[in-house]
């Protein structure tokens, strides 16, 4: 997994490529509790290039996201997900705790 | 055709028993979506046995083996971890409000989602087998 953050004017784009899994989790984690800490109150995860997310990866972006509203001033955004790792959101019932876009470029938008 | 490989129970080798599965998968003749279900519910169950059975990284070996019979996909882990009773593991609630939603629970619930069938057998002999059926 590779991660790259790209700053904007008002939120964090981290662009991740490959598996979001057990394995690769606590690097990621790493760079969201750095970004929630310094960073821009909105955080939008570019997934156009990721593969595979576990549940691992979801209970990350979920304890993200708490820290998030628990601040009140803050959210976590997902941009490109590929529909068979959105489904996999869905049947677990999380899919309404994140707020989703078709590409980074409307997300950015929507927040700019 | 059955495939055996035994891995060291660590979570870097997730990504390469993502592969053999996914192969046996594509080879199956399953779709995109059916070869990510089977992907999924191997990575979880994999987990699974990494951190409950053997209770960490490298403290046993996971053997898995993919079976294809002509109306489905068989995956087969295997461990000498601890047994657990699958029906002790509750059903996760997430339609909950964000902050009261706990982990507990989400790994077996996608394997069960993700697949058409599964098994557990414990044994004192041959360890602990999960043996998952994905239709073709």
């Amino acid at each position: 997994m590779d991660v790259q953050v790209i700053p904007y004017k008002r939120c964090d784009v981290v662009k991740i490529t490959g598996r979001i899994d057990s394995e690769t989790v606590p690097n990621l984690r790493e760079t969201l509790t750095m970004l929630v800490d310094t960073g821009k109150n909105q955080l939008v995860m570019d997934m156009t290039e990721v593969t595979f997310v576990s549940s691992a990866g979801w209970w990350l972006f979920i304890d993200t996201q708490k820290i998030y509203k628990r601040n009140g001033n803050g959210e976590l955004l997902f941009a490109g997900l590929a529909q068979r790792i959105r489904h996999s959101l869905e049947l677990v019932g999380m899919d309404d705790f994140f707020t989703t876009f078709d590409s980074v470029t409307s997300a950015v938008g929507n927040i700019e | 055709m059955n495939n055996t490989q035994t891995f060291p129970g660590r979570f870097e080798n997730l990504e390469d028993i993502s592969q053999m599965v996914g192969k046996a998968a594509e080879n199956a003749g399953l779709d995109d979506s059916g070869v990510y279900a089977i992907q999924l519910a191997v990575d979880e169950a994999c987990t699974n046995i990494i951190e409950h059975a053997y209770g960490g990284e490298g403290r046993g070996q996971i053997d898995v083996t993919t079976k294809v019979t002509p109306t489905s996909i068989v995956i087969q882990l295997r461990d000498f971890g601890r047994p657990f009773d699958p029906a002790s593991i509750p059903v996760p609630q997430t339609n909950l409000p964000l902050e009261e939603i706990q982990p507990r629970g989400i790994g077996l619930f996608l394997i069960r989602k993700m697949m058409d069938d599964i098994k557990f057998e414990f044994t004192s002999e041959n360890g602990n087998i999960l043996t998952m059926i994905k239709k073709k």
